[in-house]
Order: structure tokens, then sequence, then C-alpha cells
């Protein structure tokens, strides 16, 4: 065991002591789609809304200039939580706008390009052309996906993705015919969200490089719960939420190479992100202001950095040692489980904490309702991978997913949880058949 | 939390045994309704009468989904068949009105039949869309098979077909939020 106090984790966490339904326990395993958030991040966003508040990047006033010192300290903090420069790091609303603002990127600078306008130095390589492609994968999160089906329809550029193996692995092994010297960008998650698969970025990284095509890594579920620095991931952009790392909601990062940043049009234009405005034509701020139009997210940027300053005070490694402790109980305890299957690895390596499985004639809607009976919070349904779902030849999946304040007793209260849900279905093999299974 | 009230054993017993179950010819509409947020899905058909209020013949369906989806399509296909689209609308009315109660509703067994056992169901938000599914898509099926009847788009909002490649009449859209 590490020396991971969990104990004194939870004491942070206020929602943790109010019960559910009837006066259970909150069992809360659906950090992967938010995770609850300590004192200190709240203490920060008060204490910044109570002390500082005012418009960032303008004023001529003490809380004006106040407001600018914690915002870009704030960047400077969570910049450096993932081994960045704080004027590569762009706040976003979340990560669904940061990959929308990368798919954006190409959009604008090839609609440019066709209009002859000018677009930043190194912008051509946005620029989209008959035959060029976009490669992504079967294990996306819809955040990943629907923005390149977007592009497609606008652009007619080729969306291709690496299909799946039936162990919960991306299947390398067309590599190479998938990424070719027609593709532009390579968008990939790093830990799924439905199968828990941590995926091989150095090898998709490698290949992208070879025929000079940009890599977006999609660290939502990375970022918070293992040691993540982009130097060494050697990625081009790479984005995450703050919800999802014990932060506000209403803000994420891009994070992107400064060259690369350069280069790319802007996404929302307004106030904040110009250079020089006139009637008829504005030139633009260099990033990050280029991409942060308006008045930005204040208090939910120093509480993220709170949230990181948490995070790190905890240390990533034993964060990620914790969390792989009781994802080993879990898939151990499911596999105890008659009629249980896992959706996604089943041994340790390269997993990380999202665990999705199904129970035998029983939907997951049905296990869900079950679980929350018992004080249990878990996602169930296609988790926003509905593809990958497809993928499996299952309609939906149980997830359970872990943060820092889980600990045994939240796995025990999700193995009776399920074997309850067995009890009160009375699933037996012919009922499995008659259920709602394919 | 008293499960029991939720599954009462009439659901349980639609869900383990479901009535009516199968896509069957004639028709006269199909539709495909998916509920986004959780992949249940139903194609449902309806062969229609003549006349201003026909009988609805025959309602088909294939779907597969959770309990209470399941259970509401097999009760569906009990309420609805042989009856006029103007008595079937009186059903899915008041169970529309049910369903959204809270838990608060007087359901009526005289309107609801078997219906009544999702009283329960509506104290819990996330699964009066389960409920509904089957029955948003009988009220889409008899408006594209008899669109002179003037059948309202409104109500629970159903996906529409563009996520899947099974509806082979795609459902309407309209109206529908992205």
């Amino acid at each position: 065991m590490t020396s991971f106090d969990v104990a004194a984790v939870q004491r942070d966490f206020p929602i943790l002591r109010r019960s559910v339904r009837d006066g259970k326990r909150l069992v809360y395993l659906d950090s992967g789609a938010t995770s609850q958030t300590p004192t200190q991040v709240l203490d920060a966003e008060r204490a910044f809304v109570e002390t500082s508040n005012a418009a960032v990047h303008r004023g001529a006033h003490q809380l004006a200039e106040e407001a600018t010192e914690a915002y870009e300290t704030a960047r400077g903090t969570i910049a450096d939580f993932v081994g960045a420069q704080a004027n590569d790091l762009v706040f976003t609303r979340n990560a669904t706008e940061g990959i929308n603002l990368v798919a954006y990127a190409f959009l604008n600078a090839t609609l440019k390009a066709a209009n002859a306008a000018v677009l930043p130095p190194g912008g051509e390589r946005f620029i989209l052309s008959p035959g060029d492609e976009v490669v992504i994968t079967e294990m996306e999160h819809h955040a990943n996906l629907v923005p390149w089906q977007e592009l497609a329809a606008k652009t007619g550029v080729k969306l291709k993705w690496f299909g799946l193996t039936d162990a919960g692995r991306l299947d390398l092994s067309n590599i190479n015919e998938l990424i070719t010297e027609r593709t532009k960008i390579v968008s990939f998650v790093h830990q799924s969200n439905i199968l828990g698969t941590i995926n091989p970025v150095s090898d998709l990284v490698q290949r992208a490089k070879q025929v000079g095509a940009l890599t977006l890594l999609d660290a939502c579920q990375s970022v918070p719960h293992m040691p993540v620095d982009v130097q060494s991931l050697g990625v081009d952009l790479l984005t995450w939420s703050g919800h999802k790392m014990l932060g506000p909601t209403g803000i994420g990062c891009l994070w992107g190479r400064s060259e690369v940043l350069a280069a790319m049009p802007p996404f929302i234009s307004g106030g904040s992100m110009i250079a020089t405005v006139t009637m008829a034509e504005s030139t633009f701020a260099a990033p990050p202001q280029r991409f942060e139009a308006g008045v930005p997210m204040l208090s939910q940027a120093v509480g993220l950095a709170a949230a990181a300053d948490y995070l790190s005070d905890l240390g990533m490694a034993a964060v990620a040692e914790h969390e792989a402790d009781l994802t080993a109980q879990t898939l151990a305890g499911l596999a105890q489980i008659p009629g249980v299957r896992v959706i996604g690895p089943t041994d340790m390596s390269d997993r990380g904490g999202a665990v999705s499985f199904v129970v035998d004639g029983i939907h997951p809607h049905d296990v869900g309702q079950i679980l929350d009976s018992h004080g249990v919070a878990v996602r169930v349904g296609h988790h926003c991978a509905w593809p990958t779902c497809r993928r499996y030849g299952v309609p939906a999946t149980t997830r359970a997913s872990f943060s820092v304040y889980n600990d045994e007793s939240d796995v025990a209260a999700l193995m009776e949880g399920i074997r309850s849900a067995q009890r009160f279905f009375g699933t037996s093999p012919a009922l499995a058949q008659s259920g709602s299974s394919r | 939390m008293d499960m029991e009230a939720m599954y009462q054993e009439v659901i349980l017993d639609h869900y383990r045994d479901p009535h009516g179950r199968g896509l069957r010819e004639p028709h006269q509409a199909e539709v495909l309704h998916v509920n986004p947020t959780c992949g249940d899905e139903i194609t449902l058909r309806v062969n229609l009468g003549d006349g201003a209020d026909p009988v609805i013949e025959d309602v088909s369906y294939w779907s597969q989904g959770c309990s209470i989806s399941q259970a509401s399509a097999s009760i569906l296909f009990d309420e609805v068949s042989g009856k006029t689209v103007s008595e079937a609308f009186g059903t899915l009315d008041t169970f529309v009105e049910l369903m959204h109660s809270k838990g608060q509703g007087a359901a009526d067994e005289d309107v609801l039949g078997d219906l009544v056992a999702f009283e329960g169901v509506s104290k819990f938000p996330a699964r009066v869309k389960c409920a509904l599914l089957s029955w948003m898509a009988l009220k889409d099926a008899i408006s594209q098979a008899r669109p002179d009847l003037g059948v309202p788009i409104d109500g629970a909002p159903p996906a529409g077909s563009s996520d899947t490649q099974q509806s082979t009449q795609p459902t309407t859209m309209e109206g529908i939020p992205r």
C-alpha cells in the first residue's frame, strides 16, 4: 500500500458527508463524468470573487490589476501541472471546445485561403485540400468524433479511424495505411472514457511525425489521474477539462506547441483577441489571447489552479497508484460475479480507472437504478461513445470510475450493489435471453 | 429507496415476456425512435383502418432497452391494439401527464390499464423518457401514416434516426433540439 491518506482526502470533500436516497452513504463512482470539488478549490474561488473580482486585461484600477495577476498566475500553475509554458496554454470552456477550436482552425484556414485572406505565419499547414485526411479512433468520445465529422461535411476532408481489438485496445496493424502523407491531423484519446484503455501515444506520434501530420490528444481522462507531461508525450496539441480534475465546470484547457498555436487562425472572434481593429478589418493577438475572445472564466481559472495545486500536493504518481489499486480491486471483484462482463481491458497494463461492464439479463439503466438505491452513483448509457458500444455489440454499459477520494469500501459497495441487482431481477440464463441483450 | 415501488411486478412481467413484439406486415408507416442519452431504441410500425378516426389494426415493434422502456412498449401493444386513434391518444395524453407528475399523479386505471404501474417511475426524471419512448414513436408513426389527421408533434422530443442505420423510413426531425 502507498502512503496515500485517503481518509484525509475525503475530509476535503464536503459532498461526501451528505447522504442520498433515504440516508444511504454517497458512494460516488462517476468521477469520469465529473469529479467532486475539494474545499480548497471552493475557498480559492470565493477568495478571488470576494477580494479581486474584475475584468482581466483591461481597466486601470487596482482590482483589474489583481484580477489579471490572479488569472495569469493560474495559467502558469496549470501549465506547470502538465509541464508546459504558460503562453502555450489556452483557456477554453471545456475540452469539447478545445477540440472544436482545432477543427475550426482547419476550417477557417481553408476558407480564408480560398478567399485570399491573411493567415498567421505557418497557417498553410491548416489548409485542407481534396484528398486530405483526418485520423481518429473507434474509441473516441463524441467530442473527438462529431467535430471531425462536421469538418469533413464542410470541407470534404476524409475521416479515417483506427479499429479496436476484442481486448479493448487500438488495432495498430494498419497504422501505415491509416496515417499517410495525406493525413493532416491524428486526434485521439489518451485514456478511453468508456474502456479505460490507455493508448500508446508514442506509436501514433512517431508515425504522425513521419508523415508530417499534427497530433491532438484528448487528455480528459488522463490529466486528472496520472502524471502527464506534454513534452515527453510528444504531441502537438492536448486538451482536457477542469471539472474532471476536481476543478470548476465551465473551464478547460488547450495546450499547443508555440509554433502550432501561432499558426492557427482564431476560432471565436471579438474583444480581447485582437491586435488592431478598423472598420474594415482586424489583426489578431498572439496566443493564448488570440483564442480567448470576450471576458474569460476568472474564478474558474483560479479554482482550476487550486485543483492543480491540490493534486500536485498529493502527487500525481501517488494518485495514479491509489486509483490503480482500486481499479485492480474492481476488476478482480467483477470477475468473481457470474454474469458480469467487462467491456475493455481486464488486465492492468496500460489501463486506467474507467471500468465499464454489462450484467447478463439486466439493462445498464436498471443496474444503475438499483445501484442508485444503494447510494452508489455510476454512469449508465453509451458514455458519449456510441460507436464504441456498437463495436462491442452492447447498446450501453454501466461504468464505475474513480478519483482520489474513493476507497476500498466504495468498491465493496459496488460489488454488493451488482449482486443486489441480480437478486432483485432474479437473473438466470433463461432470463438473460429474454432480457434486453441482443 | 423502495425499488419494488418502481419496478412493480407487472412491469417486470412485461419486460420478461413482452406482448406483440416483432415487426409485422402490413404497415403504413415505420419509425425509429432512440433515446440518445442511453441508446434505447424502438422501431415501430402501425397499420391503420380507414376513416376520420381509424382503428389501429396492428402496432408492431422491435426494441432494445431497459425494463421500463421494454415494458412500456409491451403495454402499449395491449392498450392501443384495436382501439381508435382518438382513444389511443387519450391514453397517451393521460400517460404523459402521469409521467410528468413527479410521483404526485393519481393514475386512473380505467384509462391506463397496466400503465398505472409506472406511477413510481415518474419520481425518477431520468426514466421518464424510457417510459415514453414507445408512445412518442406511436404518435410519430400515426402522424406519418395519416398526415391528414393533423397529429401535433410535441411532448418529449424523440431522437431522430440520424445516429443509426436501421431506419427504413427516417423519423421526422422537425422540432428536435440538437
